[in-house]
């Protein structure tokens, strides 16, 4: 257990000394929430369809992107660095498992990407007056199942990947897409019927929908978490089967 | 018993065969060598003797365990420095040695481990800002931090210039003292000459030979070279008469190159000496490991 620990703490340390990382998952969601902000008319009532502030829509959205920047775009070179230079492999020469430290960089990046989240609502509600979640169990859990989503798809794109070059790549490739899925570009709730249907489908478009739904009170379909579900377990699934230790 | 057992030891990658029923035993204590040209099958055999990889054929035993199914046994005891294998950049020399201590049941005493590798001023330091050789004295300490029965060694000497090797090399000579068995994996003769109690010399993927330093310099073919300018050549039949000569060869320059053991250089010099004749610019050289080594990966034997 102990040793557990200490692999835990070593990780966070490690991630807490990546500036970079540090930056685009912690300070740069609620960065750009600050700026969308600065544009009066997304701070105007009623301008959302529905009837909300296009602010109001922009909370959930910067949430999401904490999440992306965690466990799509941060951990998935670490992961593959980790194997590139032989950590791995030193590591299943002692008596701790690897896959303790694959756990460990799991962990410190969902953390990050937890208190991401927490630091763009508190900016929302100090700078802008955005009511903090309605419903805040089932906007922590949707948060949680969201986090996991994209973490198992950051230690898939690392599984594929060979080296931490590669794998940057193809996160910086899938960035834009799941971006928009997330709502960076056009926020879901504003997207037309049929894109929104689409997008609905994907995990960060599913997440989006019940985040939403949490934070004016509600609690999220059932469909949204479902979703959810299946592309964790997939995505999860798929990338233990293909993850290569050397 | 042998610390180390390998036995008919086989393993193959896709088809080629990379070892072909290597054996050989290590006793506790010993420090034993493992010499090769690139592509022996080397690595392959330590990291199956580490558990990293699992034999096709035959049997490796670490302390009595088979070490790639009975990890949880074997790697209490066993400490491994890898050939191609870091840290995370921005993990200092401290942590580092904090986080693998806190791997081992009785991990050794880390003030006084980072003393002995001469990493005292460097604990603050990130992996990334080492030196070669730094990393590497960091690299022998991890191995030693569980304070391990058996250490593997990979090419630990690969890349350091020659002054942090022989620090090195004294590093692993002090570690006799303290009754550890050392399984090194070199393609430095003199290396091997330097530390090793015993040498087994792989050649594609088979045991070339198994001895000491000394005794595989003994049956290098030319174990010992007398070179010279005779004032007048001896007798040929005197010459081929020698104890234990292996060849006799007359220079264009007149020089008179004879190879054999010890035994034949002194009854050279007897010879001489009753004949009265003088031997000028006497050069006597005496075969290394190296010249067994040549020897025996050659496959000229």
């Amino acid at each position: 257990m102990s040793a557990s620990i200490a692999v835990l703490r070593a990780e966070a340390r490690l991630l807490s000394r990546e500036p970079a990382s540090v930056f685009w998952i912690l300070a740069f969601p609620a960065l750009l929430l600050a700026l969308v902000g600065l544009v009066p008319s997304f701070r105007a009532e009623a301008t959302s369809p529905g009837g909300g502030r296009t602010i109001d829509l922009y909370v959930p959205v910067t949430v999401l992107l904490g999440l992306v920047m965690a466990g799509l775009q941060s951990l998935p070179p670490t992961l593959a660095g980790y194997r590139e230079k032989g950590i791995l492999r030193r590591m299943s020469t002692t008596p701790v498992r690897p896959s303790a430290l694959l756990a460990a960089q799991v962990v410190v990046h969902g953390a990050a990407a937890l208190a991401s989240g927490v630091v763009v609502l508190v900016v929302g509600r100090v700078l802008y007056g955005v009511a903090l979640p309605a419903n805040p169990a089932a906007y922590a859990g949707t948060l949680v199942l969201v986090t996991l989503t994209a973490l198992v798809a950051g230690a898939l794109v690392a599984a594929l990947s060979r080296t931490a070059k590669g794998s940057t790549t193809v996160a910086t490739i899938l960035f834009f897409p799941v971006a928009f899925t997330a709502g960076v570009y056009v926020p879901v709730q504003s997207m037309a019927e049929e894109l929104r249907r689409v997008v609905e489908l994907t995990p960060f478009g599913a997440a989006s929908q019940a985040l939403h739904q949490a934070s004016s009170g509600g609690w999220p379909g059932p469909s949204h978490l479902a979703i959810m579900l299946v592309w964790t377990v997939v995505l999860g699934g798929v990338s233990a089967r293909w993850f290569r230790w050397e | 018993m042998a610390i180390i057992e390998v036995d008919r030891l086989a393993k193959s990658y896709g088809g080629r065969t990379v070892l072909d029923g290597v054996s050989f035993a290590v006793e506790e204590g010993e420090i034993f060598g493992l010499l090769g040209p690139n592509g022996a099958g080397k690595t392959t055999t330590v990291e199956c003797v580490e558990g990293l990889r699992r034999p096709d054929g035959g049997r490796v035993r670490v302390a009595g365990r088979d070490p790639a199914t009975d990890r949880r046994r074997v790697t209490p005891i066993l400490g491994v420095q890898l050939q191609h294998s870091d840290l995370q950049d921005k993990l200092t020399v401290r942590e580092a040695l904090e986080l693998y201590g806190a791997f081992y049941p009785h991990p050794a005493d880390r003030r006084e481990l980072a003393g002995r590798l001469g990493l005292d001023d460097l604990l603050d330091r990130r992996f990334g800002t080492l030196s070669g050789g730094q990393k590497q004295r960091l690299f022998i300490a991890l191995a030693l931090i569980g304070r391990p029965r058996v250490v593997v060694l990979d090419e630990l000497t690969t890349g350091l210039d020659p002054n942090a090797r022989r620090d090195t090399w004294e590093l692993i000579d002090g570690l006799r003292d303290d009754g550890v068995t050392i399984l090194l994996v070199t393609h430095f003769m003199e290396e091997a000459q330097r530390l090793c109690d015993r040498v087994a010399v792989l050649r594609s993927g088979v045991l070339a030979a198994l001895d000491t330093p000394a005794g595989l310099i003994e049956h290098a073919r030319n174990a010992t070279v007398v070179s010279f300018t005779p004032s007048r050549p001896p007798g040929d039949d005197a010459l081929a008469a020698l104890p234990a000569l292996r060849t006799v060869r007359r220079a264009d320059d007149g020089r008179l190159v004879v190879s054999g053991t010890d035994a034949t250089v002194e009854a050279l010099m007897s010879l001489l000496a009753r004949d009265g004749i003088t031997a000028h610019n006497l050069r006597v050289e005496s075969a290394t490991l190296d010249d067994a080594y040549l020897d025996l990966t050659r496959g000229e034997h």
